[in-house]
C-alpha cells in the first residue's frame, strides 16, 4: 500500500490539498490557551537558573558553589562534574551545554543552580566563584585561520587535507565539491570577476526563548517537556548525557514559538535534567533572551572568495568558490552545505567549491533555514551580478541561459531529477513587478536560490475514531503550519472532511523514532508517512467491509470516504462509509488504525528567484525595500497560505540578515548586543507586502508531487538585496549586512 | 524594596528625601521596569508619581504650556493646542518606543533616565523647555540643555524630582522640528538627532534659532554655533550648508553598536538640515 515512486502516478484532482482551511493551531494562539515551553509547570517544581562565562575564553581553574548551595531554597547546583562519561556522538554537546576545561564563549554555561524561587537562584548565581584564567580570544574567520591565532583547541588537527598537519589549528576540516577543468573554463571566458565577501553571523530570532521543564524520578525514569524542532533527538541526547535508557526518559514536545533550525539541538534540557536528578524535584528552565543570543545557536559568520567567468552572449564557463566558515567554538559549520549549494543553480562544465570548518570563541553554530546556503548563494549571484552589468545583459536572460535542469549534473555531484528553476525564473520575467520603473536612488536586484531538502526517519500513527473521526499523531514538531498539510493530506486521502482529522505531535514513547523537523522535509516525509498511514487504514477498513459483506477483500476498493464493492460481480452491498465502519470496528476485530515507518527519500530539490527593489537614501545610507517579489516551486502547495507564508517569511528573514542583523563583538570578544533593541530584526513598518508567487513542478518523489518549502525561501535574498542596492547605489557591496554606516561608506561618503 | 504611591508632590519630596539606600521615581516605568527586570537595577524604594494629579496634566497659561512629569507622551499627542504650538516636541515624544510605549513614556523621565540618544531631549532643548524641579528646599526652573551631566547622571540632588516641563508661549513666525536616523522604522535608538527651533522676521529672515544635537556627546548638546549659521539667513542652501558643517563639527561621538563615529558626525549634519527646513517650513505656516 506504501507510496512508490515511479509505480504510482501522482494524483492531481484534490479535495482537500490545495485548499486554505482554517489553522488548526490558530483559536489556541489567538487565546493564549496554546501551552508554549515556559507555560509547564509542575508541583514542587525549581526555577533553575544558568551561570554563564563573562570571558570570551578561559581556563577554568576552580569552582567554588558552596556559598550558593548554602543559599535558602537552593536545592541543587551543578556543574561540568555532574555531567560522567559519554558516547563520543554527543561529547561536543555535553562540552557545549557546560564548560568543563575552558570557558570557550562570551556566553558559555559555567554552572547551574536549582532552588525554589528565581531570587532564590539569581542570589545563588551571584554566590558562586569561578576562578577564570583569561586567555587569548579570536572570533573573525579570517583571523582565526590565521597561524598567529590563539588556538582554541589543541587537540583539533585540520581534516580533509592529502596530509593531516603535525599542528593543531583552527581549521576543523577542508572539504571540496566540483567537476570539470576551472582553470581552463576560466581561460576561455570574455570576462572574469573575482571578488571577497564577508557575512555577518546571524540568529533565527524565533519570538519563544528555549524553555523546559524537566522531572526524574528516583527510580531513574524521567519526562522532559521542552520546545524544540525534535523531542527524539532530545530524548536521545539527554539519555547519553545522563547515562539513561533511552526509553526510560520521554519528551513531550510544546507549542513552539518558532525554530528556523536553531531548536534542532539541545542547550538547557540537559542541564534541567541533571538538576532535576540532584534535587529529586521537577525543574525549569527559561532562557532570557540575552541568554538566547549569547549562547544558542546563531548562524556563522563567513569570509568567501568568488571567481566567475562568463562569455559575451552570457554562457558561465566557469565558477570557483573558497568559503571560510566559522561555526562557533566547535567543528561543524554549515560549510559543506554552502560549498555544495554554492553553483547549484548553475549547470556547469567546470566548477569547484572549497570550504573550510573553522572554530572561533563564538557559540556553537545552529542550523538557520537551509544552513549554509544563503551565504554562498550571496556571493555567488553577486558576481554573476556583476559580470550581468558589465556584459550588459539580463539578469534573467543569463540564468535562464546557464540555469540547471532536469537531468543536468548538479555542482554538488548527482544528477537532478526533474525540477523547477527554469519554471521560476519564467515565472519572474512575465511578472509585472521586472517591468514596473524604478525612480531615483532605487534599484533592482534578481538572485536565485537553491536547497536540497530532506526526508528521514518517519513514524506516523493514525487512529480512526468509534465516531469515524481521525486522530493523526505524527513525531515532527509543527513549526511551520505542518498539522494543517499532514491533516489534509489524510483526510484527502481518506475522503473524510479535513475538519474531522486532528493532527498532534505525540511523545516519544508514542510513536517509532523521527528525526527533527528540519531540511524542510515535515510536509514531505511525515506528510508522506500520513498517506500511507491513511492506506494502512483504509486496507483495514476494506477488510471489515469485506468481512461485513461477506466476499474477498480484493473486491473492496475505497472510493470518496467509504468502502464500495469493486465491480458488481461482487454483489450489491450499499457503501459503507469510514463512520459506518468505524461504528462496527468493536464488533468486526477490535480498533482501526493504520502505521506508517519509513525512512523517507525522495525529497525533491527546490529552487526559487526573487526580484527586489530598494531604493538607497545617499545621505545617511539608509536603505528602504519599496518592492519584493518571491518565485518558488513548491512541487504541490498542500496549503497555500502556509507556503505563501514559508516565502514571505525567508524573505523577510533575509532581509534582516541583509540589512541590519549581526553579531556585534567587542574587543574582548564579549557579544555588544546581546537583545532585541540592537540585534536589529526587521520590524512590521520596515516591510513592504511579500508577495508570493507559487510555481508548482511535481516532486515524483511524493504521491502528491510535494517539496519542501520551508528553507529555500531564504537562499537568494541576501544576493537580491545586494544586487538591488549595489544597483540603486551604484556600487557593489561585498559586506553583509549593509548598515546605513556601511552603505555611507561605500557610497563615499564618509 | 518598598513601593510608594503618593498623592500629592509634597509627600514624593517627603519620601525622596526621607528615604534610605537607592531610591529611584517611577513615571512611565518603560526604562526604570526594564533595568529591573533586566538585573541593571535592584532600587529599595520605588516612589510612583501617577498617582499625584497635577503631575498628570498639560496646564495651559498665557505663558505658554506646563507639562506634569506623569502625563505620557500619547497624551502629548491628543493636546490639539500643544501639538500645535510646538509640533517638534510633540513629534519626538510620540517617536517613543511603539504605540505601547507612548502610552507610558514621559518626557521627565525621558530626561531624566539621561541618555544621550533620548529622543524628547534635543526636542525641548530646541524650543527653549525648562524643568520645574521641587526638592526639599522648594522650587526651581533649569533649562532642560542643563539638567543632564553625563550617561545616566542628572544634576538632581537628593530628595528632589521634577515636577513639569514647562514650554513657553511660542513667539510669532516661530516653527520647531526633531529627526532623528535609526536603521529600521521604529522601536529603535537615535543614532544621531537634532532638533531644531527658528524665528522669522515678516520677511522670512531668521532672527532667533535653537539648534540641538542627540546622540553624539555624552549629554545631549545646544549648539549655538550652528544656530549662528542660521540667524539672518533666509535659511537657504548657503545657510542649510553651513548649518549641516557646524553641527558635525560640534558633534563628538563614540563608535559602538549602534554606529561609527565618522557616520553620526555626517549624519548629525544631514538631520539638522532636514529638519531646519522642516522648522522654517512651518515657520512660514507652509505646514
Ligand atoms: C521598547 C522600548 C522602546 C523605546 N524606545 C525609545 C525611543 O525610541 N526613544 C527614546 O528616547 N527612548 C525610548 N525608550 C526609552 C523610554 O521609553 C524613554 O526614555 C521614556 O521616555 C522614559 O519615560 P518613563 O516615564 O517611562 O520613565 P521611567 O522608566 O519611569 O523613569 C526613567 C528614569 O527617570 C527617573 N524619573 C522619571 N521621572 C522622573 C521625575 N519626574 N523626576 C526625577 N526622576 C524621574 C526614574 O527614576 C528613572 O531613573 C524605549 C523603551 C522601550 C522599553
Amino acid at each position: 500500500m506504501n507510496f512508490q515512486p515511479g509505480k504510482d502516478t501522482l494524483k492531481r484532482n484534490f479535495k482537500t490539498v490545495g485548499t486554505r482551511t482554517p489553522r488548526p493551531d490558530g483559536l489556541d494562539k489567538i487565546t493564549g490557551r496554546a501551552q508554549f515551553g515556559a507555560d509547564m509547570t509542575a508541583p514542587g517544581m525549581l526555577w533553575g537558573l544558568i551561570l554563564r562565562s563573562p570571558h570570551a575564553h578561559a581556563r577554568i581553574r576552580k569552582i567554588d558553589t558552596s556559598k550558593a548551595e548554602a543559599v535558602n531554597g537552593v536545592h541543587a547546583v551543578v556543574t561540568a562534574a555532574d555531567f560522567g562519561p559519554c558516547p563520543d556522538g554527543v561529547l561536543d554537546v555535553r562540552e557545549n551545554i557546560m564548560a568543563r576545561e575552558k570557558a570557550l564563549y562570551d556566553g558559555h554555561a559555567v554552572a547551574a543552580v536549582a532552588a525554589t524561587s528565581r531570587a532564590a537562584a539569581k542570589q545563588a548565581l551571584k554566590l558562586i566563584k569561578v576562578d577564570y584564567e583569561v586567555l587569548p580570544h579570536v572570533t573573525d574567520v579570517d583571523e582565526a585561520m590565521k597561524p598567529s591565532a590563539p588556538v582554541i583547541n589543541n587537540k583539533l588537527f585540520t581534516k580533509g587535507l592529502d596530509k593531516t598537519p603535525r599542528k593543531p589549528s583552527n581549521v576543523a576540516e577542508r572539504f571540496e565539491f566540483g567537476h570539470g577543468d576551472v582553470e581552463a573554463g576560466l581561460k576561455q571566458a570574455d570576462l572574469v570577476i573575482e571578488r571577497t565577501f564577508k557575512t555577518e553571523a546571524t540568529h533565527q530570532g524565533y519570538i519563544e526563548p528555549h524553555a523546559c521543564l524537566a522531572s526524574m524520578g528516583s527510580d531513574g525514569k524521567g519526562d522532559i517537556w521542552c520546545c524544540t524542532q525534535g523531542h527524539f533527538m532530545v530524548r536521545q541526547v539527554c539519555s547519553a548525557l545522563l547515562g539513561m535508557d533511552a526509553s526510560a526518559l520521554r519528551v513531550t514536545a510544546s507549542e513552539i514559538g518558532g525554530g528556523f533550525g536553531g531548536k534542532t539541538t539541545v542547550f538547557i534540557e540537559p542541564v534541567a535534567l541533571a538538576l532535576s536528578l540532584k534535587s529529586n524535584r521537577p525543574v525549569k528552565v527559561v532562557m532570557s533572551r540575552s541568554e538566547v543570543l549569547r549562547a544558542s545557536g546563531p548562524t556563522s559568520s563567513t569570509s568567501i572568495d568568488i571567481k566567475i567567468g562568463m562569455n559575451k552572449d552570457g554562457t558561465i564557463t566557469a565558477g570557483d568558490a573558497t568559503l571560510r566558515y566559522q561555526g562557533g567554538a566547535f567543528p561543524g559549520s554549515a560549510v559543506p552545505y554552502g560549498a555544495m549549494a554554492a553553483f547549484a543553480c548553475y549547470d556547469l562544465k567546470a566548477v569547484r567549491a572549497v570550504g573550510y570548518d573553522v572554530i572561533a570563541n563564538r557559540p556553537k553554530q545552529a542550523a538557520y533555514r537551509a544552513p549554509g546556503a544563503p551565504m554562498a548563494a550571496y556571493a555567488v549571484e553577486s558576481v554573476v551580478d556583476e559580470l550581468c552589468k558589465e556584459l550588459d545583459l539580463d539578469p534573467l536572460d543569463v540564468r535562464l541561459k546557464n540555469a540547471s535542469s532536469d537531468g543536468s549534473k548538479a555542482s554538488y555531484g548527482p544528477n537532478f531529477d526533474v525540477i523547477g528553476l527554469r519554471a521560476t525564473l519564467e515565472a519572474a520575467r512575465a511578472h509585472p513587478h521586472y517591468k514596473a520603473k524604478l525612480g531615483r536612488n532605487q534599484g533592482r536586484g534578481v538572485a536565485c536560490g537553491f536547497w536540497f531538502n530532506f526526508g528521514g526517519e518517519t513514524s506516523v500513527s493514525l487512529n480512526v475514531s468509534a465516531d469515524g473521526t481521525i486522530g493523526l499523531s505524527v513525531g515532527t514538531p509543527d513549526i511551520g503550519g505542518s498539522r494543517a498539510s499532514i491533516g489534509n493530506m489524510a483526510a484527502e486521502e481518506l475522503g473524510v472532511p479535513h475538519d474531522k482529522v486532528r493532527c498532534i505531535i505525540a511523545d516519544t514513547a508514542s510513536l517509532g523514532y523521527n528525526d527533527v523537523t528540519d531540511g524542510s522535509r515535515v510536509t514531505f516525509a511525515s506528510g508522506l508517512a500520513a498517506i500511507n498511514a491513511a492506506r494502512d487504514a483504509i486496507g483495514k477498513m476494506c477488510e471489515r467491509a469485506a468481512g461485513i459483506w461477506g466476499i474477498p477483500v480484493e473486491a473492496v476498493t475505497w472510493e470518496d470516504g467509504a468502502a464500495r464493492p469493486s465491480s458488481p460481480n461482487a454483489g450489491k452491498h450499499e457503501p459503507l462509509t469510514l463512520a459506518d465502519i468505524a461504528a462496527q470496528a468493536g464488533a468486526t476485530g477490535g480498533p482501526i488504525s493504520g502505521h506508517c515507518e519509513i525512512n523517507a527519500e525522495g525529497a525533491g530539490v527546490s529552487f526559487a528567484t526573487h526580484l527586489v527593489d530598494t531604493e538607497v537614501d545617499p545621505e545617511t545610507g539608509y536603505v528602504k525595500v519599496l518592492r519584493y517579489t518571491v518565485f518558488q516551486d513548491a512541487g504541490k502547495a498542500v496549503h497555500p497560505s502556509y507556503v505563501e507564508g514559508q516565502f514571505q517569511g525567508g524573505a523577510v528573514q533575509g532581509i534582516g540578515w541583509a540589512l541590519n542583523e549581526e553579531y556585534i563583538y567587542g574587543k574582548d570578544g564579549t557579544l555588544q548586543n546581546a537583545g532585541f533593541l540592537d540585534y536589529r530584526i526587521p520590524v512590521a513598518s520596515d516591510l513592504p507586502m511579500i508577495d508570493a508567487v507559487i510555481v508548482e513542478v511535481p516532486n515524483p518523489g511524493h504521491p502528491y508531487g510535494v517539496r519542501g518549502v520551508g528553507e529555500t525561501s531564504i537562499v537568494p535574498p541576501l544576493a537580491a538585496i545586494s544586487n538591488s542596492v549595489s544597483d540603486a547605489a551604484g556600487v557593489r557591496m561585498t559586506q553583509l549586512p549593509m548598515s546605513p554606516p556601511r552603505v555611507l561608506k561605500a557610497l563615499g561618503r564618509i | 524594596m518598598q513601593y510608594h504611591a503618593p498623592a500629592t508632590v509634597k509627600d514624593a519630596v517627603k519620601l525622596l528625601a526621607g528615604s534610605k539606600g537607592s531610591t529611584q521615581i517611577l513615571a512611565g516605568g518603560t526604562d526604570l521596569l526594564v533595568r529591573m527586570r533586566s538585573g541593571f537595577s535592584e532600587p529599595d524604594t520605588i516612589i510612583d508619581i501617577k498617582r499625584i494629579s497635577p503631575m498628570c496634566k498639560i496646564a495651559r497659561d498665557g505663558k505658554g504650556f506646563a507639562i506634569g512629569a506623569a502625563v505620557s507622551s500619547a497624551e502629548m499627542s491628543e493636546n490639539a493646542a500643544l501639538a500645535k504650538a510646538w509640533p517638534g516636541v510633540v513629534e519626538s515624544a510620540a517617536l517613543i518606543g511603539s504605540t505601547q510605549v507612548q502610552g507610558r513614556a514621559t518626557i521627565a523621565g525621558n530626561l531624566c533616565n539621561a541618555s544621550p540618544a533620548a529622543d524628547s531631549v534635543p526636542a525641548m532643548v530646541a524650543a527653549g523647555a525648562k524643568a520645574v524641579i521641587r526638592g526639599p528646599k522648594g522650587k526651581r526652573k533649569v533649562a532642560v540643555e542643563k539638567i543632564c551631566k553625563g550617561p545616566g547622571q542628572t544634576i538632581l540632588k537628593k530628595g528632589e524630582l521634577i515636577e513639569a516641563i514647562v514650554l513657553p508661549a511660542k513667539p510669532a513666525r516661530t516653527g520647531d522640528a526633531y529627526l532623528r536616523f535609526i536603521p529600521r522604522t521604529e522601536m529603535d535608538i537615535a543614532v544621531a538627532g537634532a532638533g531644531i527651533c527658528v524665528t522669522l522676521d515678516a520677511k522670512g529672515v531668521c532672527t532667533a534659532a535653537r539648534v540641538s544635537l542627540g546622540a553624539i556627546a555624552p549629554t545631549v548638546l545646544l549648539v549655538s554655533r550652528a544656530a549662528k549659521a542660521l540667524i539672518g539667513t533666509r535659511i537657504d542652501d548657503e545657510a542649510l550648508d553651513a548649518l549641516a558643517a557646524a553641527c558635525s563639527a560640534a558633534a563628538r561621538p563614540i563608535d559602538d553598536k549602534r554606529g561609527t563615529k565618522e557616520f553620526r558626525i555626517h549624519v548629525a549634519g544631514v538631520l539638522a538640515r532636514r529638519a531646519a527646513i522642516i522648522a522654517r517650513d512651518r515657520a512660514l505656516g507652509k505646514s
